[in-house]
C-alpha cells in the first residue's frame, strides 16, 4: 500500500500549494474589494470602442 | 494615466466554439449507438472496431476531452482577456493549443477503435498520446499564465482562480496516473499494479471529474451567468469561500470508489469523510449561481439561456448531493457496479456540463457574429427536448439500478440464490431501450441548437476582433510592508516560465517514488503466482476488447455476491496486475473466479456465438479472435517489461516463454479438439481462454461461503 504514501505526498503539494496561493491571494488584498470585482465583469463593453471586421 | 489600445482576438474563441459543437455531436451519437448496442446486441455489427468495449471510451473521452474539453477552452479564451483586460499572451501558442488538442483527440478515437488502451478509465489513451496530452496542456498553461501576468487588471476575478486550480491539478493528475512503462509503439504497462493501480486510477478518475468537468465549468459559471442575466453574482465572498474550500477538499474523496474493495479500510474511510464534507461547498455554489438571478427570475421565464443555466446549476446541486450520498457505504453497496452510478454521471454530463455548455454557446455566437440568435424559439425548443432527455434517460437507470440490487440479493427460503444473473440482465434490457431514447432526444436537441446557430452565423458578420483599451498596471503595486516576492515574478515572464516548469519537474520526481515502490509486490499470498506467457498474451487481449467495460473482477464481500461469483477477492491476489481490471460497472457477471468454472470449449463457443451458451445474453460475438493470431514476437518485451515492474519471472525466461507459450495453447487446443472443435494454437482465443481459466484459481482454495 506504499502507493497510499505518494498518494499523501502528492495531495499535500497539491492543497499545500493552494493553501499558499490563497494566503498570498488574501494578503495580496485580492479580496477586499468584493464589491466593484463582482459587478465590473458586467460592464467590460461600455470600454470597447467599435467593432472590426 | 495613459490608455492602452488592445484586442481581443475572438477568432480563437470562434474555433474552440465550433470545436465544442462538432465533438459533442460525435461524442453523443456514439454514446447513443453504444446505448442501444446495450439493448439490441446485433448494433455490434459483429467487427471488432463497433464493439461496445471499444465504443464505450470513445464515448467518454470524446464527451469529457472534446466536448468539455473544448468548452472549457471556449470559456477561457473568451473570458480570460475580458477579465484581464489583455489579448492572449501568444496567438502562436493559441494556435498550436487549439489544432495540437484536435489533432490529439481525433487520434484519441481511431486508436480507441483499434484497441490501443490502457485500460484506466476516462485515462484510456496510450503512453504517445498521454505525452502529446501533457505538451498541449503546458502550452495551454503557458499561454494562460502568460495572460494572467501582463494583465492590465490587478484582481483576478474568481473564474481565473477557477481556472487556475483547475490547470495545476489536472496537469499533476495526468502525470501520475499515466506513469506506464512503454513494451512497444502504442502498448504500455501500468506501473502501479493491483489495489495500488485501483487507487491511482481513482485518485485520478475522481478529480478528473472534479477539476476537469466542475472546477473549470465553475469558472465557466461564475463568469456567463452572471453576464447572461446582467447582475452580478449574489455573493462574491461566498464565491471565494465556495473556491477555496471545494479544491481543499476533492482531492481527498477519491476512495469513494473503491468501497467494499480490497482497498485498505482507512483509506476508504477517508475517502467517505471527505465526500461529505464536500457537500457544503458544492451547495454552496449551486445557491451562489441560483441567488444570482434574484429578482430577476422573469427573466427566466422568456430566455432560453438563462433557463439552461438554472437547469444546469440545478443539476449541478443534485449531483453533489448523490455523490456525497453514494458514497456512503450502505448506499455504495447498492450503487457500485450498477446503472445508478452511469444514471448519476449522466446527471452531472448531460445536466451540468451540456446545458451551461449550450447556455454559453447560445450567449457567444450572437455576440462573435454580431447579430442576434436565429430563432429564440428553437433554443428554447432545445431547452425543453433537453430536458425531457435528461429524465428519459436518468429515471429508467435509477430504476434498473434498483432492479438489479433487490434480484441480486433476493434468496429463496432454502438459501439458494432465487435469480440467474442472465435473468437480471434480461430485466432491464427495456430499461437500456428507454435510456437509449433519452439520450436520442438529448442529441437531436443538440443537433437543433448546431443548426439555430449555423443560421444565426449566416445572419451576421464574424467579429474577428474587439478593440478594448485599458491603463497599464502600475508597475509598482503598493507594496505591502514586508515585500512580496511575487511581484518580482510577475515582471518576469520567463522567470515564472521557468518557475511552474520546476513545479512541473517536482511533480515528475514524486511519480518516479512509485519505481522505490515495486519491491512492495511481494505477494502476500504465496499461492498467487505470475501469469504464464499465453496468459499474460490472453490478459492483454481481455484489455484490447475493453472487457473491463462490462465486467468487474473484485468480488466484495457480501453473501450475495459471494454465493454467485466465489469467495471476496483480497489485495494479495492483484499483484501481479499491470493494469489492474477491476473495472466499475457489471453489465455482465464479474470474472474475478471465472477460471476453471467452465470448460474450454464452453468459452470456445461463448466467445464465438455467445447467445449459443447463454442464451438472451447482450454480450457481443467476438470472431476476429479466432483469425487473428498473438504475436508471439512481443512475449519477450512483456515478460522483461513485466520483471522490470517487479513481476517475480526468473531470469533469462524470456529465451523459454515463447516454447512454454506454445505448449500450454497446446494443451488448449488438444482440450477443444475432445469436444470437436478445431483450431490452431496460435489464435488469439486460446490466449484469451488461458487467461479466463487462470483467473482468481490461484486464491481459489480457501473456502466459499455456502
Amino acid at each position: 500500500m506504499s502507493v497510499l504514501v505518494g498518494l499523501l505526498v502528492i495531495s499535500m503539494i497539491i492543497s499545500g500549494g493552494f493553501l499558499i496561493a490563497f494566503l498570498w491571494s488574501s494578503k495580496n488584498g485580492q479580496f477586499e474589494d468584493q464589491f466593484s470585482s463582482a459587478n465590473r465583469i458586467l460592464f467590460e463593453e461600455k470600454i470597447k470602442t467599435k467593432n472590426k471586421n | 494615466m495613459e490608455l492602452q489600445k488592445f484586442q481581443y482576438d475572438n477568432e480563437i474563441s470562434k474555433n474552440f466554439a465550433v470545436a465544442t459543437m462538432f465533438w459533442g455531436i460525435v461524442g453523443m451519437l456514439v454514446g447513443v449507438i453504444a446505448a442501444f448496442q446495450l439493448a439490441f446486441p446485433a448494433l455490434n455489427l459483429g467487427i471488432e472496431y463497433t464493439t461496445f468495449g471499444r465504443l464505450r471510451p470513445v464515448h467518454t473521452n470524446a464527451v469529457i476531452f472534446a466536448f468539455v474539453g473544448n468548452g472549457i477552452f471556449t470559456a477561457v479564451y473568451y473570458s480570460l482577456p475580458r477579465l484581464v483586460k489583455a489579448e492572449m499572451w501568444s496567438k502562436a501558442l493559441s494556435k498550436i493549443h487549439f489544432w495540437g488538442w484536435q489533432l490529439i483527440i481525433l487520434t484519441g478515437a481511431i486508436t480507441l477503435m483499434m484497441g490501443y488502451t490502457s485500460a484506466k478509465e476516462y485515462a484510456e489513451l496510450e503512453w504517445p498520446l498521454d505525452i502529446a496530452i501533457t505538451l498541449i496542456w503546458v502550452v495551454f498553461g503557458i499561454n494562460m499564465f502568460g495572460t494572467i501576468i501582463k494583465r492590465r487588471e490587478r484582481h483576478l476575478y474568481v473564474a481565473i482562480w477557477f481556472f487556475i486550480g483547475s490547470w495545476v491539478t489536472v496537469a499533476m493528475l495526468h502525470i501520475v496516473n499515466s506513469f506506464e512503462l512503454p513494451i512497444s509503439f502504442m502498448k504500455s504497462y501500468s506501473w502501479y499494479a493491483g489495489v495500488q493501480d485501483a487507487l491511482v486510477q481513482w485518485w485520478y478518475g475522481h478529480n478528473a471529474v472534479a477539476f476537469f468537468l466542475t472546477t473549470p465549468y465553475l469558472g465557466l459559471m461564475y463568469y456567463f451567468l452572471p453576464k447572461a442575466a446582467g447582475r452580478p453574482i449574489y455573493s462574491y465572498r461566498l464565491s471565494i469561500v465556495h473556491f477555496w474550500s471545494l479544491i481543499f477538499l476533492y482531492i481527498w474523496a477519491g476512495p469513494h470508489h473503491l468501497l467494499y474493495t480490497a482497498l485498505p479500510e482507512w483509506a476508504q474511510s477517508l475517502g467517505t469523510v471527505f465526500s461529505i464534507m464536500l457537500l457544503l461547498p458544492s451547495w454552496g455554489g449551486m445557491l451562489n449561481g441560483l441567488f444570482t438571478l434574484r429578482g430577476a427570475w422573469d427573466k427566466v421565464r422568456v430566455d432560453p439561456i438563462l433557463k439552461f443555466f438554472v437547469v444546469a446549476v440545478t443539476c449541478y446541486g443534485m449531483a453533489t448531493f448523490e455523490g456525497p450520498m453514494m458514497s456512503l457505504k450502505n448506499v455504495n453497496a447498492i450503487s457500485h457496479y450498477s446503472d445508478w452510478t452511469v444514471a448519476h454521471v449522466h446527471i452531472g454530463a448531460l445536466g451540468w456540463n451540456g446545458f451551461l455548455t449550450f447556455g454559453m454557446l447560445y450567449w457567444l455566437f450572437p455576440r462573435l457574429f454580431n447579430t442576434k440568435l436565429y430563432s429564440v424559439k428553437w433554443a428554447s425548443t432545445h431547452f425543453w427536448i433537453a430536458t425531457a432527455g435528461i429524465v428519459l434517460y436518468a429515471i429508467p437507470l435509477y430504476w434498473a439500478a434498483f432492479r438489479t440490487y433487490f434480484m441480486m440479493s433476493a434468496f429463496t427460503p432454502e438459501g439458494q440464490l432465487q435469480y440467474q444473473f442472465i435473468d437480471i440482465v434480461q430485466s432491464i434490457v427495456p430499461f437500456y431501450v428507454l435510456r437509449a431514447l433519452g439520450g436520442t432526444l438529448f442529441l437531436a436537441g443538440v443537433v437543433l441548437m448546431a443548426y439555430n446557430l449555423y443560421k444565426t452565423v449566416k445572419s451576421g458578420q464574424f467579429v474577428k476582433t474587439e478593440d478594448a483599451e485599458a491603463p497599464a498596471l502600475e508597475k509598482v503595486y503598493v507594496k505591502p510592508k514586508n515585500a512580496h516576492w511575487h511581484s518580482w515574478v510577475e515582471r518576469r515572464p520567463i522567470t515564472l516560465l521557468v518557475l511552474s516548469l520546476i513545479v512541473v519537474g517536482i511533480g515528475g520526481l514524486v511519480e518516479m517514488m512509485p519505481t522505490f515502490l515495486v519491491k512492495t509486490n511481494i505477494p502476500t499470498i504465496s499461492e498467487v503466482k505470475p501469469y504464464t506467457p499465453l496468459e499474460l498474451h490472453g490478459r492483454d487481449i481481455y484489455i484490447k476488447e475493453g472487457c473491463y467495460n462490462c465486467h468487474s473482477q473484485m468480488i466484495r464481500p457480501f453473501r450475495y455476491e459471494v454465493s454467485r461469483f466465489g469467495d471476496y477477492s483480497k489485495a494479495g491476489e492483484f499483484v501481479y496486475d499491470h493494469p489492474y481490471q477491476w473495472g466499475s460497472k457489471r453489465t455482465g457477471p464479474d470474472l474475478a473466479r471465472i477460471g476453471g468454472k467452465y470448460p474450454d470449449s464452453w468459452h470456445f463457443n461463448h466467445m464465438l456465438d455467445p447467445e449459443s451458451m447463454a442464451p438472451g445474453t447482450i454480450m457481443p460475438p467476438y470472431p476476429w479472435l479466432f483469425e487473428k493470431s498473438v504475436d508471439a514476437s512481443t512475449t519477450m518485451s512483456k515478460i522483461y517489461a513485466m520483471r522490470k515492474l517487479g513481476v517475480p519471472y526468473p531470469k533469462g525466461y524470456e529465451g523459454k516463454a515463447n516454447s512454454d507459450m506454445k505448449k500450454q495453447a497446446d494443451k488448449i487446443v488438444a482440450n477443444l479438439k475432445k469436444d470437436k472443435l478445431n483450431i490452431s494454437g496460435d489464435k488469439e482465443i486460446i490466449a484469451l481462454i488461458a487467461y479466463l481459466q487462470r483467473m482468481g484459481t490461484d486464491a481459489k482454495t480457501i473456502n466459499t461461503v455456502e
